[in-house]
């Protein structure tokens, strides 16, 4: 078994060698040049001769890629243009908020849709079943910050329940920073619910009508753990790949609710990033989140290999 | 099957699904929203009352009424107005950012199924390592590095969406490619472009359709995302995402700002869902 996962560790190097060409190759290729971003407004001809050298932009393309590779390599993404802090200390600081916002909105929305997928198919073809599809696919086509903009209307302002925005890290005020990250993390989970309740649905759908729950259920077992012991294992295969595979859809989503809810982190990072054309910083939370992907992705094969007694032994 | 059976087919198996697409009452639903928001988008200077740039400094922040169907936002400019124009941006952004990524995503889909070998290797290296990158974050690094424009979130989004297309293709194209009447196009020498565009691409065609009907559907969402963080349409230009930017500064002063334009967002968004989900399953060729 730990041959298979070694071996999907080495499938995963040229995927990760190729994004980082292809971040660094971005900003090479696109137009924008960030050397005018940091010699300032006089644009000093010495200045700029002097941060050419630096930054190696005389080199070919090969020379520049493997110089910053090396760097990156060893945790040095650079400094951001803007403030010259180094962007890993950028990300250290931000990276926390941004996973306590991620965390919770998954845990969210397994609460939410993988329940919600069982008993619509347990349900199927009743109202239960179509209720829980028309919210699943309206969950899917709402626009999460219109949603965060919402709840912050109703809840916030309105009722004067939960904080309408700011960060208290989990460290400070457990309760308060649980308070504060609550309903971002809803807004974040509702979509990543709506996936989850489909999936949980149709692989249980197909799961329910084998030969195996029937003999189950012809031994007289109850529905209860026919459904939840028998059926839900063997359907759980399939959820447990989709919510890794959507981290990257929760991350992209962070951006906005990040900004809709002014919380520090991953997200407002690269957009405040973006509008001062500070480079560096983009590059380093694309890459990261790239990283942090294919990451996801190898713990779905291994889980996938974990779950399934079957994929242990190659063929 | 004869070779005339095998032409005969397709039009039997489309006429079977648009009977079935036209039983599906959640799927003819999601067509007439989609129907309705291109209406209007088509026929905005008709339907609406004022010209969606003049501001009127007697008139800022109105709530809804028999005057403003909509209210006003904080230049006084009518809601209702800029909304109608604003399904244009949408719906043209949705539209042409698809549309890019089909057609840079297909070919190469195409290729890498077809050719095989080192062709296949690189294109799914390339692909996997887009895929890598969540399509959002792609799209507002592109579009950063491009310039805010709605032009530019339009490509930049594009291209955030073409590996989907290369990856769909591609499987599709190796399914395909195995067929018996492929097999006897090569066969009887037929070159291996005439082979993709005639007998190939056809029969990968139906599962990208339906995937470009979901991927409007995130495609008008990105770009209201990338509106709202101010990298695409630009002021006073509007854009449904655009209006949210500004109706977040007036969420309990004028709360109709944001109601509203995310409205239009979620209900045009629910219909090409709603297409898509429909199409997929009239052509499922499981079923048939």
């Amino acid at each position: 078994m730990l041959k298979i996962i070694a071996r999907r560790v080495f499938v995963a190097i040229p995927t990760l060698v190729l994004v980082t060409l292809i971040v660094f190759g971005l900003q090479k290729i696109l137009p924008g040049d960030p050397l005018l971003t940091m010699a300032g407004e006089e644009r000093d001809p010495q200045v700029l001769a002097f941060l050419r050298e630096k930054y190696r932009l005389d080199d070919p393309f090969h020379v520049q890629y493997l110089a910053w590779l090396g760097n990156v390599l060893t945790g040095d993404f650079g400094n951001s243009l803007r403030t010259g802090v180094p962007v890993s200390t950028l990300i250290a600081q931000k990276l926390p908020v941004t996973l306590q916002l991620a965390v919770m909105a998954i845990i969210m929305a397994m609460l939410i849709g993988i329940p919600a997928g069982i008993i619509a198919a347990v349900r199927k073809g009743t109202v239960t079943d179509y209720a829980a599809n028309a919210v699943a696919l309206s969950g899917m086509s709402i626009p999460n910050f219109w949603l965060g903009i919402i709840l912050i209307m109703i809840v916030s302002v309105q009722w004067r329940l939960l904080p309408a925005s700011g960060y208290v890290p989990l460290t400070e005020d457990p309760l308060q920073s649980l308070r504060t990250m609550l309903m971002p993390s809803f807004v974040l989970g509702t979509a990543l619910a709506a996936y989850l309740m489909r999936h949980t649905r149709s692989a249980m759908l197909g799961v329910l009508t084998s030969d195996y729950i029937r003999t189950a259920r012809a031994k007289g077992l109850l529905p209860k753990t026919v459904i939840l012991k028998h059926a839900l294992r063997n359907a759980l295969m399939p959820i447990v790949t989709l919510s890794t595979l959507l981290f990257g859809e929760l991350l992209a989503g962070a951006v906005l609710t990040e900004q809709v809810f002014t919380i520090p982190g991953f997200g407002k990072l690269i957009v405040d990033a973006v509008f001062t054309r500070d480079y560096a910083v983009v590059q380093g939370v694309v890459l990261c989140t790239a990283v942090g992907f294919i990451f996801m992705n190898l713990i779905a094969d291994v889980l996938y290999i974990l779950i399934n007694p079957r994929l242990r032994h190659p063929q | 099957m004869s070779v005339q059976a095998e032409a005969i087919a397709p039009r039997r198996k489309l006429g079977r699904s648009a009977t079935k697409f036209l039983s599906n009452r959640s799927a003819v639903f999601g067509g007439v929203l989609v129907a309705t928001f291109i209406l209007l988008a088509l026929f905005a200077p008709l339907l609406a009352g004022y010209d969606p740039f003049a501001t009127s400094f007697t008139s800022i922040r109105k709530p809804p009424s028999a005057e403003f169907w909509l209210g006003t936002d904080e230049l006084g400019r009518d809601i209702y107005t800029r909304m109608l124009y604003g399904a244009r941006a949408s719906l043209m952004a949705g539209v042409v950012s698809v549309a890019i990524a089909v057609a840079v995503g297909v070919p190469f889909g195409l290729l890498a199924g077809y050719y095989g070998g080192w062709v296949d290797a690189t294109i799914s290296r390339v692909t996997e390592a887009l895929l890598a990158i969540p399509f959002l974050i792609l799209a507002i690094a592109l579009a950063a590095f491009l310039g805010p424009s709605l032009t530019n979130a339009m490509i930049a989004i594009g291209l955030s969406a073409t590996p989907i297309f290369v990856r769909l293709t591609r499987g599709q194209t190796l399914a395909v490619k195995t067929e018996d009447y492929v097999e006897g196009a090569r066969a009887i020498g037929l070159p291996n472009v005439l082979i993709i565009i005639r007998y190939i691409f056809p029969n990968v065609l139906p599962p990208i359709v339906v995937q470009a009907t979901i991927t409007i559907a995130t495609a008008i969402i990105a770009e209201a995302s990338l509106s709202f963080l101010g990298l695409g349409q630009q002021p006073p230009n509007p854009s449904w995402g655009s209006m949210l930017n500004t109706a977040k500064n007036f969420m309990t002063q004028a709360p109709w700002m944001s109601i509203f334009p995310g409205g239009a967002i979620f209900l045009v968004v629910l219909g090409f869902n709603l297409l898509g989900d429909g199409l997929r399953d009239a052509l499922d060729p499981r079923d048939n």
